[in-house]
């Protein structure tokens, strides 16, 4: 594999014929503390080719003000050389619209079809068989993130699984701590019914409803229940009075909340305050009830330029995001999960370790971002941060809005 | 009798040719922008504009959409409240400072102040001034009032006034100066021959000088009405729509979709709605004031 890069890397350089280096802007929402020296891994990776040069275009903000940025360059004629996304629905209509490059080449070359682990992620960058973008690495949002000290000091057992944990929101409540952390911010609200959706109903039900649109399904029994969990969950989230999803983290790591629902990059959060993983806070994968993490992440798109330079840079950044020195660099930086199974994150503390095991034993579902475009995404928002801030709407009531937001997806 | 009047069309030639570059502007940017809105707002266009027309679905969608409908009714209470408030805590404050004051400029210069800041500034100087724990709430608090609660920012029912204070602060000073201007081009004698009259100082206000400022009530309305509609950078930056969907407003609905939502078509929809609504504030408003005027 690794001559290989070689190979590719020897014959870009003929072909840019080595007269100055290609600056290559590379654009990406990667801001925070940890986000941004995982970055710079990627940027010495690249650098450390003096054929091309890594100028980074960072956008702070999180995705929601990047994206349209990065969407209003592209088709504003202004390109930049690679941004990132996550992988999914996202960038669907600009590779229709052909305004991105085709990585088939690359990912040949490299033979990205036998390592990226698990497939699913390589199938989310394939449109009619072709390949558009280098997914960089595995986000998780099935975990459940608990103090252990806030139930100590409730009196009650920290909980194996979800409806432990609800049972015992009384007496965190009695003990004046929060039960579950919740942020205001609307992606926070549908993530966590997401959640709920895919652990209490099971994957299936979730795939089934926003892969295939099943607005039955929606409409269900079984989805009545989740509803049930998620006015469960409404009332134990009363009282937080937070905005982002790193202010309800930190309620948690300060023991003044009992849990939080929330993806994988909420370790980064606990690592930074100094905080081990069992002994100071527990993390439940798939809320303990079943052993599930969707595969959701980040991946690296690149635009068309018809720049030859630029384009040799682009192969190059390729195939460097996927090899596994940087896989591991990147990944620990960032507490994600490498996207192949051949490396080794002997580094990785207990919580990434839980979920390596679930990776290998593949049981993996498809991130909602994958099924859904950002539209639906938005309308999803809209309903469930309405609902989790409003103890007015009853859970009917939200399902009949939530299938008819099902009816119309595309 | 036979010498050719000249072409009114070449008249004032040279004014002509100068407003061409403003006139082309107007017509391409404004009025093609706008149809180009209004007829993609038929489309189903997503991230990107493409025609595959679908009727009134966008339309339909849009109204039966929580939150477009919780948009306009914020839109409603922000609107009527502001406009009312706003001309009345003006035009008492200009009244107030058309009493031959000491420091008159001192004053006129506090109270406009506000008006120089952007809404966003104004947003966020609300929201800590909002805030609960290190507001007003915190402050009466700490003073020995335990139970004193004042959160309006939390509260989903009345988080619309929370907005609404905001840009009352930031937008009487304009209001103010624009009332004072219009008190000042009152005849003195007016005022003088209302007190040998011996009528009472507020029904001078009331009955004389008010309907006397006309013009400038409707050019103020004008700009207080403009304002309401595009309210958006001081919700962004108050409150993000929140607690919920409780503070959302039309302007934010229409860039959420078109942008983060990657739903032009949706987004196109909402700022039509938005159109027909000025459009059916304006017309028969323009009509009354420069349609009469002609006739005459």
């Amino acid at each position: 594999m690794t001559h290989m890069r070689n190979l590719l890397a020897a014959s870009t350089a003929l072909c840019a014929g080595a007269v100055h280096a290609a600056d290559l802007e590379v654009t990406h929402w990667w801001t925070s503390g940890g986000e941004a020296a995982a970055v710079a891994e990627l940027a010495r990776a690249l650098d450390a080719n003096p054929d091309h040069s890594w100028v980074d275009g960072a956008i702070a903000g999180g995705g929601g003000t990047a994206r349209p940025i990065v969407v209003s360059r592209i088709i504003g004629g202004d390109p930049m050389g690679a941004f990132q996304f996550n992988h999914g629905r996202q960038a669907e209509e600009l590779i229709e619209a052909g305004l991105l490059r085709d990585m088939t080449h690359v990912a040949e070359a490299e033979g990205w079809a036998d390592i990226v682990n698990p497939p699913s992620l390589l199938e989310a960058c394939t449109v009619d068989g072709r390949i558009y973008c280098a997914p960089v690495n595995i986000h998780s949002w099935q975990w459940l993130w608990l103090s252990n000290a806030a139930f100590e000091a409730a009196g009650v057992d920290v909980p194996t699984n979800w409806d432990e944990y609800t049972a015992a929101a009384d007496a965190l409540r009695a003990a004046d701590i929060q039960p579950l952390a919740l942020g205001a911010q609307p992606w926070q609200s549908s993530g966590l019914f997401n959640v709920l959706m895919a652990t209490l109903a099971g994957p299936e039900v979730l795939t089934q409803i926003y892969g295939e649109g099943d607005s039955e399904l929606a409409a269900g029994e079984e989805m009545a229940r989740v509803f049930q969990a998620a006015a469960a969950a409404r009332d134990m989230a009363r009282g937080s009075n937070v905005q982002d999803w790193n202010q309800a983290t930190n309620l948690v790591i300060t023991d003044a909340a009992g849990g939080q629902i929330m993806g994988d990059w909420a370790q980064g959060e606990f690592a930074v305050a100094g905080e081990t993983a069992g002994a100071d806070y527990t993390c439940l994968p798939g809320l303990g009830v079943r052993d599930v993490i969707s595969t959701g992440g980040d991946a690296f798109y690149f635009p068309e330029t018809g720049d030859a330079e630029i384009e040799a840079a682009q192969d190059a950044l390729a195939a460097i995001l996927l090899a596994p020195d940087t896989q591991v660099a990147f990944n620990l930086k960032k507490g994600s999960l490498p996207i192949r199974g051949d490396v080794d994150l002997a580094a990785a503390n207990d919580c990434m370790k839980k979920g390596l095991e679930i990776l290998a034993a593949g049981s993996t579902m498809p991130d909602v971002n994958m099924l859904n475009t950002e539209d639906t995404n938005n309308q999803l928002n809209d309903l469930f941060v309405q609902f989790f801030q409003d103890d007015g709407i009853t859970p009917e009531a939200a399902q009949e809005t939530f299938v008819s937001i099902v009816r119309r997806k595309d | 009798m036979a010498h050719a009047r000249p072409n009114p069309l070449f008249r004032n030639l040279m004014a002509k040719l100068a407003a061409i570059p403003m006139i082309l502007t107007a017509m391409v940017v404004f009025v093609g922008g706008t149809a180009w809105t209004v007829t993609y707002s038929f489309t189903n266009s997503k991230l990107l504009p493409r025609e595959k027309f679908v009727g009134l679905q966008q339309y339909e969608r849009l109204w039966e959409t929580e939150r477009w409908m919780v948009s306009i009714e914020n839109l409603m209470i922000y609107g009527i409240c502001s406009m009312v408030l706003s001309l009345l805590i003006g035009f008492v404050l200009a009244a107030l400072m058309d009493q031959k004051i000491r420091f008159e400029n001192t004053f006129r210069t506090i109270i406009l102040y506000p008006f120089a800041l952007s809404f966003i500034v104004t947003g966020l100087v609300w929201q800590w001034i909002l805030n609960p724990e290190f507001g007003i709430q915190g402050i009466v608090r700490g003073m020995g009032w335990v139970g004193f609660t004042f959160d309006p920012l939390y509260n989903a029912q009345i988080v619309i006034f929370g907005i609404l204070i905001a840009g009352l602060w930031q937008g009487t000073g304009l209001v103010m100066v624009l009332m004072l201007a219009g008190l000042r081009g009152i005849d003195q004698e007016i005022w003088k021959a209302a007190r040998v009259d011996g009528i009472p100082m507020w029904k001078t206000y009331l009955f004389i000088v008010i309907p006397m400022m006309r013009p400038v009530f409707i050019t103020t309305l004008v700009i207080i009405a403009s304002g309401i509609v595009k309210l958006y950078d001081l919700v962004v930056a108050q409150t993000s729509g929140g607690p919920g969907i409780a503070s959302e407003v039309p302007a934010k609905y229409v860039y959420d979709y078109m942008f983060s939502g990657q739903n032009l078509g949706q987004g196109f929809a909402a700022s039509t709605m938005m159109l027909l609504a000025v459009l059916i504030v304006v017309i028969p408003w323009a009509y009354l004031e420069f349609g009469g005027k002609k006739r005459v």
